[in-house]
């Protein structure tokens, strides 16, 4: 090999300098930069562009996405690459033929003819086997045909989207709207799925890349709800996309070891309608369900979102309260119970999860941010100790704000006056209900990362012991003093717009 | 024919990676000296020896949910961050005792105690220190505030304290609290220890 431009590699050899001492090495180095810099450049230019198209696999033993390629007016893939995860496949060139073996499958292909023999059997594509770089090119819309010959079961090939199922892998997507306030969609699915989630003003968009989500018989379905109300299923360059519009920011939470993804509004009101009845604290509990106190409903004008959050759930199940209840099950209870009390007052209320699902301490206080809560109220359960803490965040208070921004794991300062308002009111109420109940300081997220006023409440048993905390009565007492110190408090807390 | 340009390239590429390779190993060869000098040069913790002082330890009570203070009188060793291990060791040992009023696990120790100047420490615990402990935010926030209070009130000058768990950052002690930062010293002591 020899470069044309001096220096380097030249005749063979590696080119030694033409002179000795530092001038020589300095323009030898520089030559060398200067080609390692060049080949970069070049080798970047060749790499592949986000307009390069491509094909998605979806087969029960591989999930894979392949590069299509545009010859002849015709969209092209390699045999050879799309065989190779299904099974034992081997591939020899020669001259304008190329040989293939598939398991026990024998091929062949001419280059430039449409005609092939595949088992013994004749074979013929839309368009002309290519060979490049003993690479043996297919074009796409012949797979439905093909495959089925090498793989001896059917195929489903969604040309215009380039996704390709091979065997019954195919999720199934039904959707089930619960109209009660606020509403929630339920999308179930048949397998488990992995989707990337994004938002955007009146949409939350779901793309399934990897996962063989199928349509769900229309592509647009429209929901008899004010505020979720449509969702639209599109497949384009091997992955699937489902958009869910609605005129409020959503959230999506996973559940049923995501089986289940449930999109719900993020700070809707709850004051329009009649409380729901709460799911329940506990297993084998039923809650009491006491009147609303009228007097306390607070005008729409004066409606504040309180951002309730349930600790741990999923995977991460907080302390073992007993060695088969765990924290974030008692939790959840306290905070469906707690939902209930507010919204009985005149709070919107939005629980950042309302089963057992998991999400990160960051995703939490991001939820609460993008609320705009007027107060964050985050649950715990311990089995030490007695009555209720009430916790602000152990952070120093800041004297001015810093503008719009805010350092994350800071974020609560500024609202840390208003936070321990709360926190006094709580203890006030508390007290009141003859609950036993301390207030202090704790480092705890995501109490420091949220920008509203935030306060932790963990519950610990009372005098019947752990057994209290799954108790309805012991949560009801602990909830409505919680709600009523809200309610004394509402003037200092964010309204709603 | 392969083109030229991807010739070129690959060749370019090809020499980058056996440079990166020597580079590589010579890197390794020096951080493989290094560990071994600096293993030896590690120096074993003296037996806690010397003058008797006074010193006070903030010892955590669940039931109050507090801290209290306490004298005690502890041999210290000479050195600045000796005296800082044992005076935390000696704080263990209280919570170690059968009927503690804030028990930790027997086998829960203190790794080891850096004294970074200005004003930082980082105090590295064991594995078994924060795997046994109990779950809880006040337990936790207790634990966390005694050995943050004892060690700022006994060692002059620390301003900010880092607790890691097995040399590396963790993102609870029990599952609350948020040892992800540096605790500040003077915060701990405004929020009245608890």
């Amino acid at each position: 090999m020899r470069w044309s431009s001096k220096g380097w590699w030249r005749d063979g050899r590696l080119a030694r300098p033409a002179g000795h001492g530092r001038p020589a090495l300095h323009r030898t180095l520089t030559n060398h930069i200067s080609a390692i810099l060049l080949a970069t450049v070049t080798l970047l230019s060749a790499a592949p562009s986000a307009d390069e198209k491509h094909i998605s696999v979806f087969s029960p033993v591989a999930v894979y996405t392949l590069p299509v390629l545009e010859r002849r007016g015709s969209e092209y893939v390699g045999l050879l690459e799309l065989l190779e995860p299904l099974g034992s496949v081997s591939s020899q060139t020669d001259g304008r033929y190329w040989r293939l073996r598939y398991n026990a499958v024998d091929a062949e292909f001419a280059a430039g003819k449409t005609h092939a023999k595949i088992h013994k059997h004749d074979f013929d594509f839309t368009a002309p086997f290519l060979i490049e770089n003993s690479r043996g090119l297919v074009p796409l819309n012949s797979l439905s045909a093909l495959l089925p010959r090498f793989l001896g079961t059917p195929v489903n090939f969604r040309e215009s989207a380039r996704r390709l199922f091979i065997g019954d892998v195919g999720i199934q997507t039904s959707f089930r709207l619960d109209p009660s306030n606020p509403p929630r969609l339920l999308l179930n699915f048949s397998g488990p799925v992995n989707p990337t989630i994004s938002t955007e003003a009146g949409k939350l968009r779901m793309v399934f890349k990897r996962d063989p989500v199928v349509s769900p018989g229309s592509q647009s379905i429209s929901f008899d709800n004010q505020i979720i109300t449509h969702a639209n299923y599109s497949e384009n360059d091997g992955e699937a996309e489902l958009d869910v519009a609605a005129n409020q920011p959503l959230m999506a939470s996973f559940s049923n070891d995501r089986k289940t993804i449930v999109i719900s509004p993020i700070g809707v009101s709850a004051v329009q309608q009649p409380p729901a009845t709460p799911s329940g604290v506990g297993p084998g509990r039923q809650n009491p369900a006491p009147a609303a106190p009228a007097a306390n409903i607070a005008p729409a004008a004066h409606r504040v979102l309180a951002v309730v959050d349930p600790a741990h759930g999923g995977e991460e199940r907080g302390a073992a309260l007993t060695d088969t209840l765990a924290e974030k099950d008692v939790t959840l209870g306290f905070a469906r119970l707690l939902r209930h009390e507010l919204e009985i007052r005149g709070f919107a209320v939005t629980l950042l999860r309302d089963a057992d699902t998991s999400s990160t301490l960051d995703q939490r206080a991001a939820a609460a941010n993008v609320a705009r809560a007027g107060i964050y109220i985050s649950l715990h359960a311990v089995s030490q100790g007695s009555g209720a803490r009430v916790y602000t965040a152990l952070l120093p208070v800041e004297g001015t704000s810093n503008g719009i921004f805010h350092p994350w794991n800071a974020a609560q300062a500024p609202a840390l006056p208003v936070s321990r308002v709360v926190s006094t009111a709580i203890v006030t109420e508390m007290q009141k209900k003859e609950f036993p109940v301390r207030a202090s300081s704790a480092s705890l997220r995501p109490l420091n990362n949220v920008l509203m006023p935030a306060v932790a409440v963990e519950l610990a048993p009372g005098a019947d012991g752990v057994a209290d905390l799954t108790s309805a009565n012991y949560q009801q007492r602990a909830a409505s003093a919680i709600a009523d110190a809200l309610v004394s408090v509402r003037d200092r807390l964010g309204v709603q717009p | 024919m392969i083109p030229r340009h991807l010739l070129i390239g690959v060749a370019a590429l090809l020499v980058l990676v056996v440079a990166m390779g020597i580079y590589l190993r010579h890197m390794r060869r020096q951080a493989g000296e290094l560990e071994s000098s600096a293993a030896n040069a590690l120096p074993v913790a003296p037996p806690a020896s010397g003058p008797t002082e006074t010193v006070t330890l903030y010892v955590a009570d669940d039931d109050a949910g507090t801290l209290r203070a306490r004298s005690a009188q502890i041999p210290l060793p000479g050195g600045r961050q000796q005296r800082a291990e044992e005076l935390l060791r000696t704080l263990l040992r209280i919570y170690q005792q059968p009927g503690a009023a804030h028990p930790l696990a027997p086998a829960s120790d203190i790794r080891s105690i850096y004294l970074v100047d200005p004003g930082a420490a980082v105090i590295d615990l064991n594995a078994a220190f924060a795997d046994q402990h109990r779950s809880g935010i006040l337990s936790e926030q207790l634990t966390v505030n005694s050995l943050v209070e004892t060690l700022a009130v006994n060692v002059p000058g620390i301003q900010r304290v880092n607790i890691l768990v097995e040399g590396k950052t963790r993102d609870t002690l029990a599952g609350h609290a948020d040892l992800t930062e540096a605790f500040d010293v003077l915060t701990i002591e405004q929020a009245g220890g608890q």
